[in-house]
């Protein structure tokens, strides 16, 4: 099968949603001319023209929220806000327009946008351009949050994320963008709320999100060779959680260790773990292990990055401490 | 000739009408509030009705209006039923989203009237981006997006209106300048010699005029309309009035002023203004001014009984539309 990057994948998708629906449109800073920072939508412009992807002022209060009232005069806006730390700034327009219109309206009107953005660590960043938000916009009603972890499903849940009436964040790790996988040149969704098992096992469950579920691939891996088979799941959204396909694997398994980079304490690994424990204790032969960042502001430089960004060896350690 | 002089005998009865109903609905919704203690706080706009009515007369049922926490009149001029914002009040099930929101912030896709938010000022930017959808469907429908003087001062203005005039979008930015934000006086929070001039920083007109004249405000909100559907871009309009009564039935209504200044105002009412303006031009009379009176205590009346025999909000359905119907090729796994 063809092998392409995450950023082909996702340029791949939203060239196929604008071929499909001339409502689907793309507007955000410096992703038009310049082709985005990341490069995701270079090339789209001389596609597409400026009626369909355009640059916008520094204004992400203004993006977010211009996208709620062109979402409710039927376009299907798929905003970018750069990184995911200025979801801060378009805050309001997000929790409080586009989640809620739905609701407000009795389903009369729906929001139906998507807000990408690039999150997680990288060395150069520093603390505004880095953090894992997933786990501030979880806590409400009417979001849709989608993390994707290959280019197999990025492009898949993009294009589902872009046809759903609903609001979407969809999260895109900034070190995936380069990486390659397999991607069919055949048209394909990928249903928004399904878990997928990347690696079957039945000693340990491994549930993870976004760039973990490499590392957690890797840590399996080396947990093989030492005669453990590591069951790694990758929710690919955490709104809707796939709460199902953990719990069978838990029921095989009797054990969970679960990642994500975002700080350990007050993260979305704390809800899956109140999912098991309220619906599969009984299943659980040892106590839930959680792996995540520490309780500190993501800092600067290759050195503090490794040290804070978990590690396959954090994650093989968190499934010994499980046995 | 302008807008305003274009207005037929049977427009200018029917603004005057508009005006007693919105005065006559908050009014009575006060007292239920004092006497009672309907459900929803209200928030009343009473002195500041000109504003809504000049502003919504004459727009399509296509154009979309955004009003503010304060803009009872763009809701009844848009024709949302007397008694569907009535059960609102009551928190009935006959209310706006089957009882699960205010009436406050209510939208009606039908008839032109977006979703608001009780943030104050968080909507110009969706009011912003309806009129860019109409622009990007080549359409020459508009917005009209209304906010107060308080909302002036929220980081989304500044990035509402500088969006709107990059893209020389078909949006009318009504401030409803009342004197007040909350219960501090715009001498307090603001430091300008008026909010039309920051129309110039942005690349469009900036226009102060008196919000208590009724005809005032159509004349400039038509000008403005014409200029939008045209393709030139925005427009500010400053409507200065004043509020009659304290932010909300909660506050006292002399909190921050003297009782001096609001019976100054209460002289310079809108209603009362528009009433003499007709009698003195024979368009109305005496008799016509107490049927008006009596049909609109009538349609209020009307609207209680209905709200008071609504049946209350279903407690069964408090998670019902969180989300929009969905496929299951696209969504999986929604739960309450």
């Amino acid at each position: 099968m063809r092998e392409i990057t995450c950023r082909d994948a996702i340029r791949e998708a939203l060239r196929e949603e604008m071929r499909r629906d001339d409502s689907v449109f793309l507007m955000g800073e410096d992703i038009a001319e310049y082709g985005g920072i990341f490069k995701v939508t270079d090339g789209l412009l001389a596609e597409f023209g400026p009626d369909r992807i355009f640059d916008t002022p520094l204004s992400e209060s203004a993006i977010v929220g211009a996208a709620v009232g062109a979402a409710l005069m039927g376009m299907r806006p798929v905003a970018e806000v750069m990184f995911a730390d200025f979801t801060g700034v378009a805050m309001d327009a997000i929790v409080n327009h586009a989640a809620k219109v739905n609701y407000m309206s009795g389903g009369e009107t729906s929001a139906p946008l998507v807000v990408r953005m690039a999150y997680g660590a990288g060395p150069r960043w520093g603390c505004h351009h880095t953090q894992s938000v997933e786990s501030w916009l979880a806590n409400v009603p009417g979001l849709t949050i989608v993390m994707p972890a290959t280019p197999y499903d990025a492009k898949g849940l993009l294009k589902a994320a872009i046809r759903t009436p609903n609001p979407v964040i969809f999260l895109e790790h900034k070190l995936l963008y380069g990486k390659k996988g397999d991607v069919p040149e055949a048209e394909y969704v990928v249903p928004i709320g399904k878990a997928d098992v990347k690696r079957p096992g039945d000693a340990v469950t491994i549930v993870a999100t976004g760039l973990m579920v490499d590392r957690a691939l890797g840590a399996a891996r080396s947990l093989a060779a030492d005669g453990i088979s590591a069951e790694v799941i990758d929710l690919r959204s955490i709104q809707p959680l796939d709460e199902d396909t953990i719990l069978a694997s838990v029921e095989k398994t009797g054990r969970l260790v679960i990642v994500h980079e975002a700080p350990v304490r007050g993260g979305f690994g704390g809800e899956v773990a109140a999912v098991v424990a309220t619906k599969a204790l009984g299943y659980l032969d040892a106590p839930i292990q959680r792996v995540g960042a520490p309780w500190s502001p993501v800092p600067f430089g290759q050195i503090l990055v490794d040290a804070y960004v978990p590690s396959e060896a954090d994650i093989v350690r968190a499934v010994r401490a499980t046995r | 000739m302008s807008y305003a002089d274009q207005l037929t005998e049977k427009d200018l009865i029917q603004m005057y009408r508009w005006l007693v109903l919105i005065r006559a609905f908050e009014d009575r919704v006060c007292e239920l509030w004092a006497k009672a203690g309907i459900m929803e706080l209200p928030h009343g706009s009473q002195g500041q009705e000109a504003i809504a009515v000049g502003a919504c007369y004459g727009l399509r049922r296509e154009d979309q209006v955004l009003p503010s926490l304060r803009t009872r009149g763009a809701f009844f001029v848009k024709g949302i039923p007397t008694r569907v914002q009535m059960a609102g009040m009551f928190n009935k099930r006959t209310g706006a989203a089957e009882g699960r929101t205010s009436s406050h912030h209510m939208g009606d896709a039908g008839r032109g009237v977006l979703v608001g938010s009780g943030i104050i000022g968080a909507s110009i930017t969706v009011g912003v981006g309806a009129a860019l959808a109409f622009r990007l469907q080549r359409k020459d429908h508009l917005v009209v997006n209304f906010f107060g003087d308080g909302a002036a001062q929220r980081g989304d203005f500044h990035e509402g209106l500088n969006f709107a005039g990059v893209f020389k979008l078909p949006v009318i930015f009504v401030l409803e300048n009342n004197g007040f934000a909350e219960m501090t006086p715009v001498s307090k929070h603001f430091a300008g010699p008026d909010f039309a001039c920051r129309a110039e920083g942005y690349g469009f007109p900036g226009i102060r005029l008196d919000g208590n004249d009724v005809l005032a405000v159509y004349d400039a909100v038509q000008t403005a309309a014409a200029r939008a559907r045209a393709g030139e871009g925005p427009t500010l309009l400053e409507c200065v009035t004043y509020r009659q009564r304290g932010h909300c039935e909660n506050n006292p209504i002399a909190t921050c002023r003297e009782m001096s200044e609001v019976e100054a105002w209460r002289a310079r009412d809108p209603i009362a203004r528009m009433r003499n303006d007709l009698l003195q031009r024979g368009i109305i009379t005496g008799e016509h001014v107490a049927t008006v009176d009596a049909e609109v205590g009538a349609e209020i009346e009307d609207a209680i009984a209905f709200a008071e025999e609504s049946l209350p909000p279903a407690v069964d359905d408090l998670c019902k539309d969180v989300y929009a119907a969905e496929s299951s090729e696209l969504v999986v796994g929604r739960r309450s």
